[in-house]
């Protein structure tokens, strides 16, 4: 049996005494692999992904390449796993878009050179080394989604995991930015509402509901048995 | 008078500013080894975005009287969220960035305005919050410390700048003071308005602070707060009028009489002596004040953790 | 926004830009003592120091007029102030405030006109300004940018729904809406903050300024510190000589 990357079991977490957001959450990706995360708003999601990395922290296990997510391992798995946010202003906050992709290699500890070739090396996997002395803020919101890419793929992670990727992206920008993933060797975890995005992207999907993942299986099937998209009707009960 | 707290260099006369800066660079160091120990890594937007908050709000100015404006202080607001040490260096930080960035407050007068504002302000506005915030008095808690904040930071900055040896006629003085005080209601019940905003989208930005704490003895430390600031603040200004005061009642005979301390000659000196010897009175009177903030805020800190 | 355009000239290629920032803050600090105990002569000295800092702005390349007028605005100010000293009867001293507080600001200019602001955030930490301070006023300025879009946003919203954006009255009614409005702004801001913060954190962020600019003091360093160090002494030494 292969070793997997992120190994979580009965994972819960409650917002500052507020209602519990992730009541018993178990997952695991193995290497290679590209998994869907499903659900609708408020079902935890995100907040699942913010534990991977250790900037939420809550009861029960998390395992990644078998370090247990704990302060003093957090900036070991910080180096495995690029964290992809919804929201790439928020993500991109250095002057320009080469500096903003060297803040990751910078701190590492590599030298000023070293940092900025990794950056560059990242701007070329996903085709915006042109736009490298470029405001993050005057790119499209595609360019800027690649940057923040660039900007994870730096800092040399195992596993990537994508946020919404899709949000204020066009058609065209959707199907681009599924071609670059695909291309990408890290194993995924893509938070989506996209199915056709998800469906060419990641063979298996989880579905989040009220902070526990209630199906998994291959994409197609979890789709179909939610009838999570926008052409059918909603599944009678969810459950 | 527009707004007095941040002082330009200068403004302030050489051993003003050279007190007043090596005396606030420890203060800082102090606060942020204070602020630091313990500190939880996912409070800094908190402390970045309140910084930020508190530093735009500075820069807007409400009209104050006629013709006046005021901005808000909040040192206050700072001190109830961020507790005094973390609200100390980010109103630190905030008074550098304007100096550096946006020439507001001098490099040299930086000392003074952390001293005015960023120690003396953020203490003043905590205290009532720390001895009353936890009870039923907690509006009431909230609104002096914005008052008091205010009113200490312009305070001494105003004592500063008649220390420098400005000299300002007793009419602009009197209009300047009613200002500061109506400014300073402005700050309590705009600090009271946002601190109740804040609790209601998110309740814990708002340290609790516990109940129960002796009413004496905090009732006692924030008159000596407001004493030794009026104290600072006349003695500072208005030397011939005490002195004309006191020769005509006799008070300052009495008074040396009545305190043998090291006050005595203080106000000996201070009626026969130079500016720069009245400065360097003031500038001790100034330094009670601080080191009462100072040590208020300690006392406040420590007795926070069980 | 004022700012911006600083960011803008901070980002300039000059000789001056290309100092390392200890050899910048030093001078700078010379200066001002220099400026700030001047007491005779004072016109004349005002008069070589703002010579000296004309030619270092030309020399960075910053349009001089533009810095010129930024440095302008503690004029208001000292207007007020010098109009207080001349109503005591001390004209004087309204004069040298106004002269010493209008170039202190743009000597200050000058320097944070030819470094950005990391770099000299990063100066002033190897100059032992305590970490946690630099730390603190890194976000606070990266975050005011954040505030003031999330504002933009909440005043069109406004708009859009038909609010007119009229700026805090007096009645009791607007007084909490505005601190409302204030509330909901800070509440927003937190939250892009927070994202921001984590977006970092997840990029492996520790705490610690990025320092894609490394200090190095070089020979050339030590000479501009010095030189620029002594002009300002040797002018005040002069004209007060002459004087």
């Amino acid at each position: 049996m292969k070793r997997p990357l992120i190994e979580v079991r009965d994972l819960r977490f409650r917002y500052g005494g507020g209602e519990a957001a992730l009541n018993g959450v178990s997952f695991r990706l193995d290497e290679g692999e590209s998994v869907a995360l499903f659900g609708p708003n408020g079902s935890g999601k995100t907040t699942f992904v913010l534990h991977l990395n250790g900037l939420l922290q809550g009861e029960g296990s998390v395992e990644v390449c078998g370090l247990p997510v704990e302060r003093r391992n957090l900036s070991a798995i910080r180096r495995k796993i690029g964290l992809v946010f919804q929201d790439s202003e928020s993500q991109l906050f250095m002057p320009t878009v080469l500096e903003d992709v060297a803040f990751g290699p910078i701190n590492r500890g590599l030298s000023r050179p070293e940092a900025l070739d990794r950056a560059m090396a990242a701007l070329r996997t996903v085709g915006m080394d042109a736009a490298a002395g470029r405001a993050p803020y005057h790119l499209s919101a595609g360019e800027q989604k690649k940057a923040a890419i660039a900007g994870i793929l730096a800092t040399g992670p195992e596993i990537l995991v994508l946020d919404e990727p899709t949000t204020f992206l066009d058609p065209p920008g959707q199907r681009a930015l599924a071609e670059l993933l695909a291309a990408l060797p890290q194993a995924k975890i893509v938070v989506t509402h996209n199915i056709p995005f998800a469906l060419a992207l990641c063979p298996r999907a989880v579905f989040f509901q009220e902070g526990v993942i209630v199906a998994e299986g291959p994409t197609a099937e979890v789709v179909a048995r939610f009838r999570w998209n926008f052409d059918s009707a909603p599944a009678k009960s969810l459950r | 008078m527009v707004s007095i707290v941040h002082i330009p260099d200068g403004f302030l006369s050489t051993p003003v500013w050279a007190t007043l800066d090596v005396a606030a660079f420890p203060a800082v160091g102090y606060m942020a080894r204070r602020a630091q120990r313990g500190f939880d890594d996912a409070r800094i937007p908190l402390l970045g975005v309140m910084g930020a908050f508190v530093f735009a709000a500075q820069m807007i100015n409400f009209p104050v009287g006629i013709g006046t404006s005021a901005h808000l202080l909040g040192a206050a607001l700072l001190a109830c969220t961020l507790g005094p040490a973390a609200a100390s260096v980010t109103m630190a930080a905030i008074l550098a960035i304007q100096a550096l960035v946006f020439q507001d407050g001098g490099i040299l007068a930086l000392g003074p305005n952390v001293i005015n504002m960023a120690i003396a302000g953020v203490l003043a506005g905590y205290l009532p919050f720390y001895l009353w915030g936890g009870g039923r008095w907690r509006t009431a808690a909230i609104f002096a410390g914005g008052v008091l904040s205010a009113l200490v930071s312009a305070v001494l900055a105003l004592a500063e700048l008649m220390l420098s040896g400005v000299r300002m006629p007793a009419a602009i003085l009197g209009v300047s003071l009613a200002l500061f005080l109506a400014a300073a209601v402005l700050e309590g019940a705009i600090t009271v308005a946002v601190i109740g905003a804040l609790e209601k989208i998110q309740p814990n930005f708002i340290r609790q602070p516990r109940a129960g704490r002796p009413w004496a003895l905090g009732a006692a430390a924030l008159a000596g707060l407001l004493l030794a600031t009026v104290g600072v603040l006349f003695a500072s200004a208005a030397p011939d009028g005490i002195q004309r005061l006191g020769r005509q009642t006799g008070i300052a005979e009495r008074a040396k009489a009545l305190f043998s301390t090291p006050f005595a000659d203080y106000q000996a000196a201070f009626f026969q002596a130079g500016w720069e010897r009245k400065a360097a009175g003031g500038l001790a009177g100034i330094a009670i004040v601080y080191a009462a903030c100072l040590i208020a805020g300690r006392a406040a800190a420590r007795k926070r953790r069980p | 926004m004022h700012h911006i355009v600083l960011e803008r000239w901070s980002r300039g290629a000059s000789a001056l830009h290309a100092r390392d920032p200890r050899a910048k803050i030093v001078p700078l600090l010379v200066f001002l003592t220099a400026l700030a105990t001047a007491r005779r002569a004072l016109p004349e000295f005002s008069a070589v120091l703002f010579l000296l800092l004309c030619a270092a702005l030309l020399g960075a390349r910053i349009p001089l007029l533009a810095a010129l007028a930024r440095a302008a605005l503690v004029l208001p100010f000292a207007a007020v102030f010098a109009a207080v000293c001349w109503l005591s009867g001390d004209p004087a001293r309204g004069v040298a405030v106004a002269l010493k507080s209008y170039l202190s600001a743009l000597a200050v200019l000058t320097l944070v006109a030819t470094t950005p602001l990391p770099a000299l955030l990063r100066g002033l930490e190897a100059m032992r300004v305590p970490l946690f301070l630099l730390t603190v006023a890194q976000f606070l300025y990266r975050y005011l940018f954040v505030i003031s879009e999330e504002a933009q946003h909440m005043s069109k919203a406004a708009a859009a729904r038909g609010a007119p954006v009229r700026p805090m009255a007096s009645s009791g009614a607007r007084f909490r809406a505005a601190a409302g409005a204030l509330a909901v702004l800070f509440a927003r801001s937190y939250g892009r903050a927070r994202d921001v913060h984590r977006a970092m954190l997840a990029r492996g962020f520790t705490g610690r300024l990025p320092t894609l600019y490394d200090l190095r003091f070089r020979p050339a360093d030590a000479a501009f510190a010095a030189l620029a160090s002594l002009a300002p002494l040797a002018a005040r030494l002069a004209v007060e000589r002459i004087g």
